[in-house]
């Protein structure tokens, strides 16, 4: 818990560079902002004094065991917990300086910035086209027909799955194979031009070759999004992220640069867990 | 031995639904060759009449679908935005596991009751008079239980991801509802608006009790006229004691019967491309 608090260090650019991948510069400004943050499931503490900062523009991936309040957490960022009854939260979240537990604040406004994309891919049962053209439609951010075709094609691009499915968009969505459903919810997810991309294990139920497609595509995006994923993949953890979390029993244990989490972390407790001898 | 018994099972099975099938096709055999007889178009489009040979069931059977097309036209609305309510607003508050309480109970109270209520209601507070729209509000709320137990079930079928998808695109409660839950819904409300028309169609007490008259000289031409319909010109000619009515009645029967069974098409045809539509 002490190390969860530990600043950041000012520059590490260039310290994350591993293999194939380019440097980045993980000195980027903070773009979520959490301080103390408690939840409660009824009585049942879920989390516990949680404090983090997460950068713009970088992927920060949580892992944990079963249960460890990971997800939770990433549902706290975009309040997808108020749909739960009886839940409660305590403590500050700030995206971009503004408190989002704030009593006026417009939760659908907030969920337009901070997108999300599940564990289980869960297309509409519409076509592809309605998919993806749902959320331009409800938030009314396009204004003819071919602006609605632009921003369709444009997301799918983004996604990486418009080629597959360019010929046939206005075929059933639930027809596409569990990998293209995933990159499906992702574009969706993209389309309405959200700030920070939530990702709920993103890749838990799909098979090698459509896990690095997704993985690939994470690293995409990351220019342009600020990335939270939740993984209980650790390798997964250690390829795409920059820096990575690891909370046990509801609480952040350890909070740093992905390569010193998986090299040299802080805690012995992660150290066991990164390492497979526990949890 | 397992493998017996697992047969003599399978052949129990089968007789029982053998007696069942058995005992409607007597029944409609039965009717058939009382009633097919007097069917011609002559009987569906002369009006009630003294003499058995120039009766027919014109007036009713307009009588029938007007009443019915109009209960469901305000049995559907209401009783979905009520299981809407129930399912996604208030399940867990005190109040609407109340109502939920006594609308399962309403379910069970005698179709009379609600005629008193009907007369009592619409026809003498409320002013409708023995309207057509007095007996289609009283047959709809004798549909809703049905309807909204039905719609609650089939809320209740849409994955929790579904919604969970739209929110996450900023979409408001309402949206969600409207544009994902409820259309995924269609296919089982309809169900539940088939079945509840099904009982309606065949009720007479409640729309005896309210005061749907035997002879009337003219078909409905509005939702403020007087009206009879198919099960009360069938009860009529069954009491007449003459042999002829009785062959009227089997005919006056096998009319609504058909009326019956094509609504049930409709609907089936109606859900199945809700459904289709469902699934692109």
């Amino acid at each position: 818990m002490n190390v969860a608090n530990r600043p950041v260090p000012a520059s590490l650019a260039g310290v994350a560079s591993r293999g194939d991948r380019p440097q980045v510069s993980l000195d980027a400004p903070v773009k979520i902002d959490v301080d103390a943050l408690n939840f409660y499931y009824a009585a049942k503490r879920a989390l516990d004094g949680i404090t983090i900062q997460i950068r713009a523009n970088l992927v920060t991936a949580f892992i944990g065991p079963s249960g460890c309040g990971k997800s939770t957490f990433l549902r706290t960022l975009n309040r997808m917990n108020d749909i739960i009854p009886l839940t409660r939260v305590e403590g500050k979240v700030l995206i971009d300086g503004e408190s989002i537990y704030e009593p006026g604040v417009d939760v659908v406004h907030l969920r337009r910035k901070v997108g999300m994309v599940f564990q289980k891919s869960n297309p509409f049962p519409k076509s592809i086209f309605e998919n993806i053209a749902y959320g331009l439609r409800i938030n009314g951010l396009v204004k003819s027909k071919a602006e609605m075709a632009d921003r369709v094609e444009e997301s799918l691009r983004q996604a990486a799955i418009w080629e597959e499915v360019k010929d046939r968009l206005h075929d059933s969505a639930l027809a596409l194979s569990g990998g293209q459903q995933q990159r499906l919810c992702i574009a969706r997810a993209l389309a309405i031009r959200p700030e920070i991309l939530l990702m709920d294990e993103p890749a838990s139920a799909l098979d090698p070759i459509a896990t690095q497609r997704i993985e690939e595509l994470i690293y995409e995006l990351k220019k342009q999004y600020t990335i939270v994923i939740v993984t209980h993949n650790m390798q997964q953890a250690a390829r795409v992220s920059d820096f990575t979390a690891f909370f046990w029993l509801g609480r952040l244990v350890e909070f740093d640069r992905t390569d010193r989490m998986f090299t040299a972390p802080a805690e012995k407790l992660t150290e066991d867990y990164v390492t497979g001898r526990c949890g | 031995m397992r493998k017996h018994a697992d047969l003599i099972f399978q052949m129990v099975s089968l007789s029982a639904l053998l007696v069942a099938l058995a005992a409607l096709a007597a029944l409609v055999f039965d009717i058939v060759s009382d009633g097919a007889g007097r069917l011609s178009f002559q009987f569906l489009t002369s009006i009630a009449s003294r003499n058995a040979e120039d009766a027919g069931v014109y007036h009713a059977l307009m009588g029938s679908i007007w009443v019915i097309a109009l209960t469901g036209a305000l049995a559907l609305p209401i009783g979905v935005a009520a299981a809407i309510f129930l399912e996604e607003y208030g399940s867990r508050s005190g109040t609407a596991r109340f109502i939920e309480l006594n609308i399962s109970n309403l379910a069970a109270v005698p179709s009379i009751i609600y005629g008193l209520l009907g007369l009592g209601l619409f026809v003498r507070l409320m002013g409708m008079g023995q309207s057509v729209l007095a007996g289609s509000a009283t047959l709809a709320l004798l549909a809703l239980p049905v309807v909204i137990m039905s719609t609650r079930e089939a809320l209740r079928t849409v994955p929790n991801s579904i919604r969970e998808g739209s929110y996450a695109l900023g979409a408001t409660k309402w949206q969600t509802i409207w544009n994902q839950v409820l259309p995924m819904a269609m296919p089982g409300v309809l169900t539940g608006l088939i079945l509840a028309l099904s009982r309606a169609i065949g009720e007479t007490a409640p729309l005896i009790t309210i005061g749907a008259l035997t002879y009337i000289p003219f078909a409905p031409d509005s939702i403020w006229s007087k009206f009879t319909v198919l099960p009360i010109q069938v009860f009529n000619w069954v009491s007449r004691p003459q042999p002829e009515f009785k062959a009227n009645a089997a005919a006056g029967i096998l009319v609504l019967m058909v009326l019956l069974l094509s609504m049930n098409a409709i609907a089936i045809v109606v859900r199945d491309r809700q459904q289709r539509r469902g699934r692109i």
